[in-house]
C-alpha cells in the first residue's frame, strides 16, 4: 500500500524510464532525423561531400552566420513537376485507400462474424502474404500482368481478346499493387473494432424498426469509425510516399512523389531540393493525422 | 393462504383485471400455436402452445438452456420458428421481420447504443417511424419523465450506472407504445436493493401503460413477485402454467416444487383415491393422510407427499386437532432470524425435515432447543402429491 501512496525511489525511476522510452525513441528516430532533413532543405546544393552548403557559417565575422535559403521551396512552387506529382500521389493514395476500405470492410466484417476456429484461419490468411518478401510479390504481379503474362495468356487462349492488353506500366497496375499490398492494414484494425461490436445492438435497432441497411448506417458504421480511420491512415500514409510499386508497376506518367524524391536524391544529387520535397510530404501527412486526433478527442469527450 | 384460484390482491400484477385465462370467452392477446425451434437435432423449444391475455405480466421461468430465451427471441422475430405460428392480437406475425412487429424488447445486456445520448437512444424507435421532430421531442421528454431520467438526457451511456442504463433501455423499448413488451432477465444485472425497487417500478409502469409484458427469467423470486402468471419451462416444454400461488402451493412435480423455495418430501403408498382426494400411508409415521389430488393413482402406488416448511407446525406436546397429520422427530439444528426461526428436524426414519416457524411469542430464550423431542403436524390441505 505504501508504495502506491508514496512511491519509492526505484518506482519513480522505473516510471520515468517507462515514460521516457517512447519519447526517447521519437527524439532519436524521428525528431533528430527530421531536423537534419529540415536543415538540409534550407541549404544550397554543392558538388562536394556532403553535397549541400553548411547551415552555419562559423567563419563569417560580420552579418548573418545562418545561411538559410528558401530557394528550394520556391523552386517546388515554380516547377509544375512537383505540384503534379504531389497531386498525383494524393489522388492515387486517396483512391487506393477508398478501394482498400470498400474491399476490406466486408472482409473484416465477415471475419468478425465467423465462428472461432475458422476465424483464426481467416486472419492467418490475411497476414500470410507478409511471409514472403514484398519485392518478390510485386515482381510476381509484373509476371502476371505483363504482355506475355499469365492473365493475358488466359484471356487470349479463352478467346476473349485477340491482342494482349497493356496492363503493366499503367495507373491501373499501380492501384492494383497498392491495394493488394495495403489491404491487410485496412482489414486488421477494422476487424479489431468490428469484433468488439455487440450484436445485441443490431438486434435492438431491428427491434426498434430499423431495416438492415439502416442498422448498418446508424449502428455499425459509427461504431466502426475508429477502425475505419485507423485503417485509412495506415493505408493512406505509406501509399502517399510509395516508391517501389509505382516504380515497378507504373508507367512513366505514374510519377508519384516517392519517385520524384528518389530521383532528386540519387539521380540529380540535389539533396536540399529532395529534403524540401520530403518536408512538404511530411506536412501533407501530418494534416490527416491531426484531423484523426481531433476526431478521437471529440468522440472521447 | 392456499387459495387454488390464486386471485391476486388489487394493485398487484398490473393492468390485467381478474383472471381472463379462466374465461373461455376471452380472446388471447398473444397466442403460440405448437411452436418449435430446432437447432439440428436439438429442440430448444419443443411444440409449445400458450395463450397470454391483454395486460398480463406473464413470466417464463426456467434454468439456463431450458429454451426460454429462444422462445422470447422468436416472439421478437430474431429467431424463425421451425414449426408453429405466433399470433399477436389476432394477427399472424410468424413471418413478420422484427422491424415490423408490434413488439419491443428490453435486452438483458440493455444494448443501449453507446454512441448516442440517452435522448437519442430513446428517440431512435420514433425516428425510424419517421415521426415529425416536434412530436418525437415531446414523447421523448414524456418518457424521460416516466423513467425519471430527465436530468440525464444529454449523457452518453458510458456515463450511466447500471440502473440508469436499464431505465434507458426500458424507455427506449416503451416509446413506440408496443402491444407487447418483452423483457429478458430485466433485473439480473442489478444489485439486490435496486432489484426490489425496480421490480415495483416495472409493475407500476405496466399498470399505468396497460402494455402486455412477457418476462423471461431464471429467478423464481423475480417471477413470483412480478407475474400474473408463470410458465415454468424445462427442456423446451412448459411443465406448469399458473399463477404464482398456484405454482408455489400446487407444484405439479418435485422439480417445480424445488424450483420455488423449499419443500419437504415424504414417501408414501397410495391406499385409496377418487376423483378429488387421495389417501396415502406415510412411511414415516405410519399414519394415513387424505389430500386433494386429481390423478387417481391406483392403490399400492408409491408417491411423494410434499409439504412446504412454513406449513408445518412444531410443538413439544402432541397436537390433537382433526385433519392434521402428525409425525415426530428431534431438533437437529436451528437458526433464529428474529421474525422467524428455521428448524431442521430429524424424523424417526432419519429424514431431515425443514420447519419454518413464525416467532409469535416474545421471549429472550429459545422456545425450542437442540435435541428437543418435537411433534410436527400439518393440515392435510397443505400437502401436495408430487409426481417425479
Amino acid at each position: 500500500m505504501s508504495t502506491v501512496v508514496n512511491p519509492g525511489k526505484r518506482d519513480r525511476l522505473w516510471r520515468g524510464v517507462v515514460i521516457a522510452t517512447p519519447y526517447l525513441w521519437l527524439l532519436l528516430f524521428f525528431l533528430i532525423p527530421f531536423a537534419i532533413v529540415l536543415k538540409i532543405s534550407f541549404a544550397d546544393p554543392l558538388v562536394a561531400q556532403p553535397p549541400f552548403s553548411p547551415f552555419f557559417d562559423w567563419t563569417a565575422t560580420t552579418g548573418d552566420r545562418i545561411l538559410a535559403t528558401l530557394d528550394n521551396y520556391r523552386f517546388l512552387l515554380e516547377d509544375k513537376l512537383y505540384l503534379v506529382s504531389y497531386l498525383k500521389s494524393i489522388k492515387i493514395a486517396l483512391i487506393s485507400t477508398a478501394l482498400c476500405l470498400l474491399l476490406g470492410f466486408p472482409m473484416a466484417y465477415a471475419i468478425a462474424l465467423t465462428p472461432y476456429p475458422w476465424r483464426n484461419l481467416l486472419l492467418l490468411l490475411v497476414i500470410l502474404p507478409f511471409w514472403t518478401s514484398f519485392l518478390l510479390r510485386v515482381y510476381a504481379w509484373m509476371v502476371m500482368l505483363g504482355k506475355q503474362g499469365l492473365i493475358n495468356h488466359l484471356l487470349i487462349s479463352s478467346g476473349l481478346i485477340d491482342e494482349p492488353l497493356q496492363m503493366l506500366y499503367t495507373d491501373g497496375a499501380v492501384y492494383l499493387g497498392i491495394v493488394y499490398t495495403y489491404v491487410p492494414f485496412m482489414i486488421l484494425p477494422l476487424y479489431a473494432t468490428l469484433e468488439k461490436l455487440d450484436l445485441d445492438l443490431n438486434e435492438a435497432a431491428a427491434d426498434l424498426g430499423a431495416r438492415p441497411h439502416q442498422i448498418f448506417r446508424d449502428i455499425t458504421l459509427p461504431l466502426a469509425l475508429p477502425g475505419i480511420i485507423a485503417g485509412c491512415l495506415l493505408v493512406f500514409i505509406p501509399a502517399l510516399g510509395e516508391y517501389v510499386i509505382p516504380a515497378l508497376l507504373g508507367g512513366l506518367d505514374s510519377l508519384m512523389i516517392g519517385r520524384t524524391l528518389y530521383d532528386e536524391f540519387f539521380v540529380n544529387r540535389d539533396w536540399p531540393l529532395a529534403s524540401a520535397v520530403a518536408v512538404v510530404l511530411l506536412l501533407i501527412l501530418i494534416l490527416p493525422i491531426m484531423l484523426f486526433q481531433r476526431l478521437q478527442q471529440e468522440s472521447d469527450a | 393462504m392456499t387459495d387454488p384460484t390464486g386471485a391476486k390482491t388489487p394493485g398487484q400484477g398490473g393492468a390485467c383485471s381478474g383472471t381472463p385465462w379462466k374465461d373461455p370467452g376471452q380472446h388471447p392477446f398473444i397466442e403460440l400455436q405448437s411452436l418449435s425451434k430446432r437447432f439440428g437435432d436439438f429442440a430448444a423449444v419443443d411444440d409449445v402452445s400458450l395463450k397470454i391475455y391483454r395486460g398480463e405480466l406473464f413470466t417464463i421461468l426456467g434454468g439456463s438452456g431450458c429454451g426460454k430465451s429462444t422462445l422470447l427471441r422468436m416472439l421478437a422475430g430474431f429467431e424463425q420458428p421451425s414449426a408453429g405460428r405466433i399470433l399477436i392480437d389476432g394477427v399472424d406475425i410468424t413471418d413478420t421481420p422484427p422491424y415490423e412487429r408490434p413488439v419491443n424488447m428490453m435486452f438483458q445486456s440493455y444494448a443501449v447504443f453507446p454512441h448516442m445520448t440517452v435522448e437519442q437512444n430513446i428517440a431512435y424507435g420514433l425516428k425510424k417511424e419517421k415521426l415529425p421532430k416536434s412530436q418525437i421531442a415531446e414523447r421523448v421528454a414524456e418518457m424521460l419523465q416516466l423513467v425519471q431520467l430527465p436530468q440525464l438526457a444529454k449523457r452518453k451511456p458510458g456515463q450511466l450506472s447500471g440502473g440508469q442504463s436499464q431505465r434507458v433501455a426500458l424507455a427506449r423499448a416503451l416509446i413506440k407504445r408496443p402491444k407487447v413488451l418483452l423483457l429478458d432477465e430485466p433485473l439480473a444485472a442489478l444489485d439486490k436493493k435496486l432489484r426490489e425497487e425496480t421490480q415495483f417500478e416495472l409493475m407500476n409502469l405496466q399498470d399505468q401503460l396497460g402494455i402486455t409484458f412477457v418476462v423471461v427469467t431464471h429467478d423464481q423470486e423475480e417471477a413470483m413477485t412480478l407475474a400474473t402468471r408463470i410458465a415454468v419451462m424445462d427442456a423446451g416444454k412448459f411443465v406448469q402454467i399458473g399463477t404464482p400461488s398456484e405454482v408455489y402451493e400446487f407444484p405439479a412435480s418435485r422439480f417445480i416444487a424445488n424450483f420455488f423455495g423449499q419443500i419437504n418430501v415424504f414417501d408414501a403408498t397410495v391406499v385409496a383415491s377418487d376423483d378429488h382426494f387421495l389417501t396415502a400411508r406415510l412411511d414415516d409415521s405410519n399414519t394415513e393422510i387424505r389430500t386433494r389430488d386429481h390423478q387417481r393413482l391406483a392403490p399400492g402406488t408409491r408417491c411423494s407427499i410434499g409439504v412446504r416448511p412454513e406449513k408445518l407446525l412444531i410443538s413439544t406436546e402432541a397436537p390433537a386437532q382433526d385433519g392434521y397429520t402428525v409425525t415426530r422427530g428431534v431438533v437437529e439444528d436451528l437458526a433464529y432470524y428474529g421474525n422467524r426461526s428455521l428448524y431442521r428436524v430429524r424424523s424417526q426414519n432419519g429424514r431431515m425435515i425443514q420447519v419454518s416457524a413464525q416467532n409469535y411469542q416474545r421471549s429472550s430464550e429459545l422456545l425450542l432447543e437442540w435435541d428437543d423431542e418435537v411433534f410436527l403436524s400439518w393440515h392435510s390441505e397443505c400437502s401436495v402429491v408430487l409426481s417425479q
